[in-house]
């Protein structure tokens, strides 16, 4: 995703993004005996069985899939709490406050962790649908973005994957919106500001007569 | 980008032990470096600092390897180790990047020539010199004589317009850590918007170019 030659595209891969996610913090049940770990990222631990501590994400799906600890699910990812987060995304139209990783979290622990989180199948269902009726209202937010007036958008409580996931879309739009309600200044006034800021607009002119 | 504190700060809690830890610096500089539209500065103290402690582990983890130590915790530094080369490498690559595409506009600008590293200025003056052979070699001395330069359409344009440069206007999305109250958006001050803390805004990056410099806003 390196090689990209579109300056527009997704700056961040879904890749990219997990890898983000993954130095959230989250609580851990260990089952082995550790000493202190000194990481560049940060000091963690000490470990000791059965004694919750908090570790970094990649840590945690690391110690579990060599079978040495459990993943305690974050408090937010309980039935009760999310069917509490769908509710009110269905009833409002404004965002309801999530981890800003969340989709990566949740997808990192059904990944490697399932066994630990209470309810599973239901959690799990909650999310989608929370994703769901999300992405809903990011397209039907997106419909009603007018042509003349919008120079900034505020995207209150996106996730991380939803905002990378509009980018394109939302950065190619407004700078139409901005392009063309730029040259329509022009043609008002003849200022030489305005006029300097043409000649960067793109890195071709037209070919002068001669 | 402030050097901060580094690790040995006695704070408790492990948010505002991880705002100045340079691996959370060098992820800040990632990020902003991989969606900002032009190159930015080059953090040179975190760059060095990173590759000092990278060298210092990768010492640690071979010791660790021929004194029998336990083979996962080795494992976990040569995860956290491999986490953090990665962040350095892609940091370093993205740099490059935009520099072969902006390269003959960075020469020219002494500002942005001067956000490069010692050996960025190196790759790209080599690298410059490497297009420039290339395009008169495959196209350009065969065009008649006004049209031969690689930085103009011909020799009747007033500027250099077949550089491409980077485009300033394009949206970004950011996030502010604090609230930043009221912001003048563009030059005649038409449009004032407010920044509240952890609030993603979608806006042009010539208008929040200062605060990203400043490092009050994150790019994301």
């Amino acid at each position: 995703m390196a090689g990209t030659s579109d300056p527009h595209a997704s700056a961040f891969s879904a890749a990219e993004l997990e890898f983000l996610a993954e130095d959230e913090m989250i609580e851990i049940v260990p089952n082995l005996r550790m000493d202190a770990l000194n990481f560049i990222s940060g000091d963690f631990g000490p470990f000791r069985p059965q004694i919750p501590t908090q570790a970094p994400l990649w840590l945690a799906v690391a110690l579990k899939k060599r079978g040495k600890c459990t993943i305690r699910a974050p408090e937010w990812m309980s039935v009760d709490k999310l069917t509490q987060v769908l509710e009110a995304e269905r009833d409002s139209d404004k965002f309801q406050p999530l981890p800003f990783h969340y989709v990566e979290i949740s997808r990192l622990l059904f990944d490697h962790a399932q066994g630990d989180i209470p309810d599973t199948y239901m959690v799990r269902s909650l999310i989608e649908d929370i994703k769901d009726v999300r992405f809903h209202k990011i397209g039907k937010g997106l419909e009603s973005i007018s042509g003349g007036g919008t120079f900034a958008l505020k995207l209150k409580n996106l996730s991380a994957m939803e905002a990378n996931i509009v980018r394109p879309f939302v950065t190619r739009a407004l700078e139409t919106f901005y392009k063309l309600s730029s040259s329509d200044m022009i043609q008002e006034t003849d200022n030489a500001p305005n006029r300097q800021q043409t000649a960067n607009r793109g890195p071709r002119r037209q070919l002068k007569d001669r | 980008m402030d050097s901060g504190a580094g690790e040995s700060s006695a704070a408790d809690d492990y948010e505002s032990l991880m705002s100045t830890t340079d691996a959370e610096l060098l992820k800040s500089a990632w990020r902003n470096e991989k969606a900002a539209p032009e190159i930015l500065n080059y953090a040179a103290d975190l760059v060095q600092r990173s590759r000092q402690q990278i060298q210092l582990m990768e010492e640690m983890v071979e010791d660790y390897i021929n004194d029998g130590v336990d083979p996962l915790t080795v494992s976990l530094y040569q995860i956290d180790l491999d986490r953090t080369m990665f962040l350095l490498r892609s940091y370093l690559r993205t740099r490059l990047q935009k520099i072969e595409k902006y390269v003959f506009h960075i020469q020219k600008t002494a500002e942005e020539w001067n956000r490069l590293s010692k050996q960025e200025q190196k790759f790209a003056s080599r690298f410059a010199g490497d297009i420039k052979h290339h395009l008169d070699q495959s196209v350009l001395s065969r065009l008649p004589d006004q049209y031969q330069s690689h930085l103009r359409q011909s020799a009747a344009s007033e500027e250099d317009d077949m550089v491409p440069e980077p485009q300033l206007d394009s949206y970004v999305v950011c996030r502010s850590k604090k609230y930043l109250g009221t912001y003048q958006l563009n030059d005649g001050g038409e449009e004032l918007i407010n920044i509240e803390a952890d609030d993603l805004y979608a806006l042009p990056y010539k208008s929040i170019k200062p605060l990203v410099e400043s490092g009050q806003v994150d790019l994301v």
